[in-house]
């Protein structure tokens, strides 16, 4: 953009002041935009207690997918929604409840039954009951929901990601 | 290596030839800062784009989201309300902007041969920035939105012959307002309009190019350059507008009203600013004239606009020589400005608490009496200990905000105000910009009488802006039918004023007696 004319003698200045509103104009839309795009919501909520089956119907070390209902803020909507867990019995009074969710890119984890493995059915990453990673790509074990008991009734809360593998 | 990347672009584009080629036209050596408002428009066309971008990455283009898509938007984002108020005040600025530039373009007689194809294309760009507006208003899908939608589709109706097509394009068939129009409206506003706007804008600028900036009617100096000395003064200028753009985007909130109710007979519509010299023509032509108002006229004014150059042919461009042009365009000023003052000067105010029911009021006393106000601002922008109730949505579910008003008030375990909370818990998640402002401003006798009216169940036999039994007389407009003594004295002894009346006596103290006077008096239909 540069061209000469000899007879504009604040040619500086003006192409300063040119380049310097245009890039104040800038600023002041993109910076609101990125807070905009990156801030996230502001209406955070912790996730309530949700009721999530009975520890007493549970059979000790052996994983079962317990299906409830939970309710989600999801943008400007609130939603009821199904979703699931994998309870494993640790004690009588203990439970331990993973996330469907394998670590490595998403895909819905499911129990083998042979094999005694929770097995991600995308990438092969396998994982056992104490929720580490036995096999494949996933980068650290299952992640757990946050369990409280009401009586043998199970609760879950925020899902928490659990150390490395 | 930059300058090698920058060859080969040049190279293969001719980006930087072509940028230089543009920047550096001859331009009559009197152009100045009269000739910003072109390169305004043109901006401001940009800001409305980027900001419409910015709103559609979080707003649900239907009748069943839009509304709390937005509200999202305005509460729950960071910068959501700047967003919207530079979209919202940004056009109203590109409409002024666009005349602004019109009057320059007619008053230096730059529409003249052979300039004819430009202000023409102009008129439809000006035509096209309307459409924007009208298009754009009913996309918060709140009463606003939709009322002045219902007027803008029923004028189109009534066009000769035309009318049940037009009103089948616009989606709405049975005369009814929903989604398929919603859909109408949101596709021109995102898809069509945009499209055609930057066509024509492409088309405008090289018809300008190709005929040059129109020259003074005595240019005596060598014509100049338009960079950079040009280009500063547009620039200098955007900035300007840009800057009173910002500031009331900050400033000035946007309110989003209730959620579109066609139900709601309380509201009043009226379209956005520019478009009330339109709404009130139409008040002076009735009947079988009604046409002449709303499609006549209008349609004279745009054809007389558009043939401008074809009317007005005479070559001289100096302002003393046209005296009938700027006759004409001081008679159209004058019936412009005059219409939408008379449009604005008949605009009733209305009070928001004057739509609530006895049991919102009450739940307002409720609000006032447990001092909520304390931690809880309820004017915007305005911060205390907890949160500003006009900022942030309140999205609490019920039994949420009645043990949190039990926390708070240090009544928990207690059961004494159950009642109380439930109707305060029911009454804030309802409020919203337009009416939260009425938890301090509405009076506070009014409020108080409401909290009487609510003790003494007068709801089991009355009605208050359609809540209610209705085996009584309805409250609203009482004070039409009685004066506050007859109404006084039918309280202490009902059987002396209307004998056989099933209304028990109640004696209320002075206090209350003058709450529920000052409340019942100030009910309007």
């Amino acid at each position: 953009m540069k061209s000469p004319s000899p007879e504009e003698p604040r040619r500086g200045f003006l192409i300063a002041s040119i380049n310097g509103l245009m890039g104040l104009i800038t600023a002041a839309l993109a910076l609101p935009s990125a807070g905009y795009l990156l801030g996230g919501s502001k209406a955070k909520r912790p996730a309530d207690w949700v009721p999530a089956g009975d520890l007493a119907k549970l059979e000790e070390n052996v994983p079962e997918q317990i299906v409830f209902e939970r309710v989600r803020r999801d943008g400007w909507k609130t939603v009821k929604e199904k979703a699931s867990a994998w309870m494993v019995k640790t004690s009588d009074k203990e439970v331990v409840a993973f996330s469907p969710v394998c670590t490595h890119l998403g895909c819905a984890v499911s129990w083998d039954t042979s094999a005694k493995t929770f097995a991600c059915p995308c990438h092969t990453s396998s994982f056992g009951t104490d929720g580490k990673v036995l096999a494949g790509p996933a980068p650290r074990s299952l992640d757990r929901f946050a369990v409280k008991m009401d009586g043998s009734t199970i609760l879950l809360g925020e899902i928490r990601q659990a150390d490395k593998a | 290596m930059l300058n090698k990347v920058r060859a080969w672009v040049e190279d293969r584009t001719g980006l930087e030839s072509g940028i230089n080629h543009f920047l550096n036209e001859d331009i009559p050596a009197s152009s100045g800062w009269h000739q910003v408002f072109g390169s305004m428009a043109l901006f401001m066309f940009l800001v409305q784009v980027f900001t419409g971008i910015m709103m559609a990455l979080n707003y649900a283009p239907t009748t069943a989201e839009a509304h709390s898509s937005l509200r999202y938007i305005l509460t729950e984002l960071t910068a959501g309300r700047l967003m919207r108020g530079l979209h919202h005040w940004g056009a109203s600025m590109m409409i002024c902007i666009v005349v602004l530039h019109m009057l320059q373009v007619f008053l230096w007689g730059a529409y003249k041969k052979p300039r004819e194809a430009t202000w023409m294309l102009g008129v439809v760009l000006l035509l096209l920035t309307l459409g924007f507006g009208l298009t754009g208003y009913l996309l918060p899908w709140d009463n606003r939105a939709y009322w002045g939608t219902v007027v803008t589709t029923q004028i189109a109706a009534k066009a000769p012959m035309m009318g049940p097509y037009i009103l089948t394009l616009l989606g709405s068939e049975d005369g009814q307002i929903g989604s398929v129009t919603f859909a109408r409206f949101y596709a021109a506003h995102v898809l069509i309009l945009p499209a055609v706007t930057a066509l024509l804008i492409f088309l405008h600028v090289y018809l300008v190019r190709r005929h040059g900036v129109a020259p003074a009617p005595v240019e005596t100096a060598p014509p100049i350059k338009f960079y950079p000395r040009q280009v500063f003064k547009d620039t200098v200028a955007i900035f300007g507008m840009f800057a009173l753009l910002f500031v009331l985007a900050v400033a000035v909130r946007v309110p989003l009203g209730k959620l579109a109710d066609p139900n709601d007979v309380s509201y009043i519509p009226r379209p956005e600013w520019y478009f009330l010299f339109l709404f009130q023509i139409l008040k002076y032509f009735e009947g079988p004239l009604e046409i002449v108002g709303s499609m006549i006229l209008p349609g004279l004014a745009v054809l007389l606009l558009f043939l401008t150059p074809f009317i007005d042919r005479g070559k001289a461009i100096a302002l003393r020589q046209r005296t009938g042009a700027i006759g004409v365009l001081l008679l159209a000023l004058i019936g412009w400005g005059g219409l939408t003052a008379a449009a604005l000067s008949t605009t009733p105010h209305r009070d928001p608490w004057k739509g609530f029911t006895a049991e919102e009021m009450a739940a307002i006393g409720t609000f006032r009496q447990s001092d909520c106000w304390k931690c809880h601002a309820t004017t915007p922008g305005e911060s205390r200990t907890g949160p500003n109730l006009a900022d942030i949505a309140v999205l609490r579910d019920r039994d949420w905000l009645v043990k949190h008003f039990k926390d708070a008030s240090g009544e928990a375990g207690k059961a004494v105000k159950d009642l109380q909370w439930r109707r305060l818990a029911t009454f804030l998640p309802k409020l919203d910009d337009e009416n939260v402002e009425s938890l301090h401003r509405a009076p506070q006798t009014m409020v108080a009488g409401a909290m009487v009216y609510q003790q003494n169940n007068c709801g089991a036999c009355h009605v208050i802006n359609g809540a209610g039994m209705k085996s009584g007389p309805p409250l609203n407009g009482v004070a039409k039918r009685w004066d506050r003594k007859w109404m006084e004295e039918h309280f202490i002894d009902p059987e002396s004023k209307s004998p056989g009346t099933i209304m028990p006596a109640y004696k209320f103290s002075p206090a209350d007696m003058t709450a529920m006077l000052d409340y019942m008096m100030s009910l309007t239909d």
